[in-house]
């Protein structure tokens, strides 16, 4: 089984050895590394939030959701302006109920009618969505930077300072950060396999004329679906403008978002966790390690290989193992 | 039944072909040849393995096990341009037509093989590539002449009814000018009259042009009065071949269509 | 009454394989051409030329381009505004490093070098299909937008990164009027339009549209994947190379490597939806709309009398070219085009209502 998919075990080995790298060779000290290390870790945290909405609604609708990343930044401008004259947990209500209304009117006005079409429409039709929220968003709720309080602190805490040398500085929001997606993950999970409603939805993202044949109504099911991804962009948007303030500019969120879901696997949620982990990991090693080597090694003006960094990893990926890590295998019958 | 040319030799011989997805077995080691000029039948109940043996044929499954040799050379898979190159076409069950071209760009597409000139001389569209085009064209009208679907020629196949899809995509297998062609029920979904039309033009195919056909009918009828031998398929394996009486007659095949438990 | 084919036989296949096999469309496109050619140079303002014309059919150039490679072979790119880049960025250094070269040489190869990249960035597309492939192309995109910011070679190690260039100059021509590049530029996409609709109307074009519309009957009748594939990915990037050139060299004259950037992509993708996808004409019509869209929305608050700031436009623009793209997908994925084609079924009849 090593010898057939030996293209994927050398991927994975080349990974390893460049995530070794920088300590094999001395060329960073160990704090350092460390904190570099978990700095992607928690930037993949943010991704992995983003990824998780396009999941879900990839999972139970087959529609991939360009417009994931302006849900999420319109939910987080939400929270941020209506925080201005109301407590913080009260915007976020009201934004849940925003959300859900949101992915309502797009399930209702831009997806039922194109139910037919192709993948590819549907992702130019989710890409129109995006762009008509961005417009729609910054009309509502203003195109400055905004912050969102959370109250937590904001300035980064020494620990470890026992174990390495001079400590490890970390943010406590991240921890905030790592502690909301994990307890996110495992609600998903527990609503996924325990509750009916979670069966069905899973139901639905195995055979759509199947779970229609036992009665599961899927219109409804796919307000409840895109309800859901609505909430995780919310819970996204909150934790990314807590942590560098909120405005739009489509290209970082969504378009980050896709190499995750490639990795992961479409259709798999600890697939969209991992992938993130790794692209965050990836990207930071690569612009902090990487970078430098590659300025000298040819005279580049300045670095900016995260830019490029997860999507080349994708790439990779696609040649080798299109289904991502946890995705499941597409089978073509003729 | 009579032919314009006699039945020759083997021209295709399956040896010993296996196939399976996952853990379904769709073929079990399954055996025949075909002659040149004939008409051979391959029937069974549904889920035997009729269509994936024909895949396996021209190469859109590759078995896991055995081996087809056709024209003197042996492979145990080729990819399917290769088979087309090599003189095999096939119509498929559920019509795997070009629903965005007409009925003409959906049969001169059958003649890509044949056609050499180079990209420049076709954005010229001067000299040979025009040439090409002019020639080709000719003989796809002489097939259209045949199927008789003048008529439809410019309409895009989408918009016509079942029958004449059918016929479109008999046309364009026989665009390929093949000596093997490999017909997956082409007689599926049709009346009286479209049956007694497809019977026709298979024959006079196979007189005309001397092309071995190998198809897979379900209508006992038709099977009986046009194929010279017939393959008798139960799930993925054989269970008789031989002529159309002797195998009205095998005690195995009447079991396999009554459901008779073995 | 005008428009009819009565007592237009064709009696050879020749005839009936013109492009323009009725006598009224050939009367018309030959009228079009005359007027492009020898009236507009005359009557259009330096501003219009600048500022649409030259936009316009340049862009239009790409969006056939990339027309040919998601319309008519159904591979989704995301990423052709890299491959603009690439001929941009190909030009500019062939032109200083060769100096005194033919600049229709100099396209060529700046299209030659695009072909090449988009073949290259096409490889995955023999693996992976759809949305997969939408996701290798932005690799492309992105890759190629730090390539030209940071490799120093490529903008000749100018501080600020910017490239300029200066006017053209052809058989002795310098084309420093806007009438001239206005002709220059159209000339070259009236030219490559031609070859485009002869293309798809050949042997290739077939084997493209066979590959979109269901590539494993394509296999079946002997198309080679591998060479549809390839075919539209290098054809495709050479026509948006051409495009990139000239954009860079007549409509930009200087420019950053943000210039060709993801937005640039997702334009050309918008045009071939709206003009529609498989069709020549369709992203002659699209790409009109794109450019002027927002010059009508820019324009349209001070004719209507309501003050708006310009952010508000821009995010106005952002919400109607939202609004259509989905209003296009839902009520006519085929777009302009298939309007067109409407209409001018409408024409046979006129003036009998049925």
């Amino acid at each position: 089984m090593l010898k057939k998919n030996w293209p994927v075990v050398a991927l994975i080995a080349l990974l390893v050895a460049g995530l070794v790298a920088p300590l094999a060779t001395g060329a960073s000290a160990v704090g350092f590394y460390v904190e570099v290390l978990l700095g992607g870790l928690m930037a993949g945290v943010l991704y992995s939030l983003v990824a998780l909405g396009f999941v879900l609604i990839f999972k139970a609708s087959g529609v991939f959701n360009f417009a994931q990343g302006a849900m999420v930044l319109f939910a987080a401008l939400a929270v941020a302006r209506m925080a201005e004259v109301m407590p913080w947990w009260l915007a976020a209500a009201l934004a849940v109920v925003i959300m859900v209304i949101l992915a309502w009117l797009i399930e209702r006005l831009v997806l039922r009618p194109l139910v037919n079409q192709e993948a590819i429409a549907l992702l130019m039709a989710t890409l129109g969505v995006t762009y008509f929220l961005d417009g729609f968003g910054q009309t509502v709720w203003g195109s400055d930077i905004y912050e969102i309080n959370l109250g937590i602190a904001k300035e980064p805490v020494m620990i470890l300072d026992r174990l390495f040398q001079g400590g490890i500085l970390v943010n406590k929001e991240d921890f905030v950060a790592a502690i909301a997606a994990a307890a996110l993950v495992a609600g998903l999970a527990l609503f996924f396999q325990k509750t009916p409603t979670g069966r069905a939805l899973r139901a639905v993202a195995d055979d759509h004329q199947a779970a229609q044949s036992i009665g599961i109504p899927l219109n409804r099911i796919w307000v409840i679906v895109w309800s859901v991804a609505g909430v995780v962009a919310l819970v996204a948007g909150v934790i990314w403008g807590a942590k560098l303030g909120v405005q739009f500019s489509i290209s970082q969120v969504a378009l980050k978002a896709l190499p995750v879901v490639i990795l992961g696997g479409f259709t798999s949620v600890p697939g969209a966790i991992i992938g993130g982990l790794i692209i965050g990991v990836g990207e930071k090693m690569a612009e902090v390690f990487l970078g430098p080597v590659l300025v000298k090694a040819f005279d580049l003006a300045g670095g900016g290989i995260e830019n490029w960094f997860a999507y080349m990893l994708a790439l990779l990926f696609l040649l080798v193992r299109p289904e991502g890590l946890f995705g499941e295998k597409h089978i073509d019958r003729v | 039944m009579q032919h314009a040319r006699k039945i020759g030799e083997p021209i295709l011989t399956v040896e010993g072909v296996s196939l399976a997805f996952g853990g379904v077995r769709a073929l079990q080691n399954v055996s025949f040849d075909v002659r040149e000029h004939e008409i051979r039948a391959i029937i069974g109940p549904n889920g035997a393995g009729k269509s994936s043996m024909l895949n396996v044929i021209n190469g859109v499954y590759h078995p896991q096990d055995g081996k087809i040799t056709f024209a003197g050379k042996v492979r145990q898979h080729v990819d399917p341009h290769e088979a087309a190159a090599r003189g095999i076409a096939r119509t498929f069950q559920s019509l795997a037509l070009f629903k965005g071209m007409s009925v003409l760009d959906n049969i001169m597409t059958g003649r890509n093989l044949k056609m050499r000139a180079n990209l420049l001389l076709q954005a010229l569209r001067i000299g040979p590539a025009l040439r090409e085009e002019i020639e080709h064209r000719a003989a796809v009208e002489r097939i259209i002449d045949f199927l008789e679907i003048q008529a439809y020629r410019k309409t895009p196949v989408g918009r016509l009814p079942y029958g004449l899809q059918k016929r479109v995509d008999l046309a364009r297998a026989l665009a390929l000018e093949p000596r093997v062609l490999l017909l997956d029920e082409p007689m599926a979904g049709m009346n009286v009259e479209e049956k007694q039309d497809m019977c026709r033009f298979i024959l006079d195919v196979n007189d005309q042009f001397g092309t071995t056909i190998v198809l897979i009918e379900h209508d006992m009828s038709v099977v009986m009065d046009i194929s010279d031998r017939v393959v008798v398929l139960d799930y993925g394996r054989k269970i008789a071949d031989g002529t159309p009486d002797a195998v009205r007659n095998d005690q195995a095949v009447i079991d396999a269509y009554l459901g008779v438990s073995h | 009454m005008l428009y009819r084919e009565n007592g237009q036989f064709k009696t050879t296949y020749a005839a009936d394989q013109q492009m323009l096999p009725i006598r009224q469309d050939q009367l018309f496109m030959v009228a079009l051409v005359v007027f492009a050619f020898a009236v507009v140079p005359f009557i259009a303002s330096d501003y219009l030329i600048r500022a649409i014309l030259i936009p316009f059919l340049i862009l239009s150039l790409a969006a056939l381009g990339l027309n040919i490679l998601t319309g008519y072979c159904g591979q989704v790119s995301l990423g052709h505004g890299a491959f603009m880049a690439v001929g941009a960025y190909a030009a500019y250094n062939i032109a200083i490093r060769v100096p005194g070269l033919n600049f229709l040489v100099v396209l060529v190869l700046a299209g030659l070098a695009a072909a090449l990249v988009g073949m290259i960035f096409g490889i995955p597309s023999l693996r992976i299909k759809g949305l997969y492939l939408a996701v290798a192309t932005l690799a492309a995109q992105f890759f190629f937008d730090w390539v030209f910011a940071r490799v120093k070679w490529f903008t000749n190690y100018a501080p600020s990164g910017s490239v300029s260039v200066p006017n053209i100059e052809l058989f002795g021509f310098v084309l420093n009027t806007p009438q001239r590049k206005y002709l220059f530029v159209l000339a070259i996409v009236a030219l490559f339009a031609l070859l485009a609709k002869n293309l798809v109307r050949a042997r290739v074009g077939r084997s493209w549209t066979a590959i979109r519309d269901m590539d494993v009957a394509a296999e079946v009748i002997g198309i080679r994947p591998m060479a549809a594939k390839l075919s539209a990915f290098a054809v495709s990037s050479f026509y948006v190379g051409v495009a990139g050139a000239l954009w860079g060299f007549i409509h930009l004259g200087s420019w950053e490597p943000l210039a060709f950037s993801i937005t640039l992509s997702l334009n050309l993708l918008f045009m071939i939806i709206i003009g529609g996808l498989g069709s020549i004409l369709g992203s002659f019509f699209g790409a009109a709309f794109i450019v002027v869209l927002p010059i009508l929305l820019n324009q349209a608050p001070t004719w209507l009398g309501i003050p708006m700031s310009t952010s508000m436009i821009s995010h106005l623009e952002f919400m109607i070219f939202g609004a259509l793209i989905i209003f296009f997908l839902i009520a006519e994925p085929n777009g302009l085009a298939r309007l067109w084609a409407i209409g001018k079924e409408k024409l046979r009849l006129w003036p009998f209502p049925h």
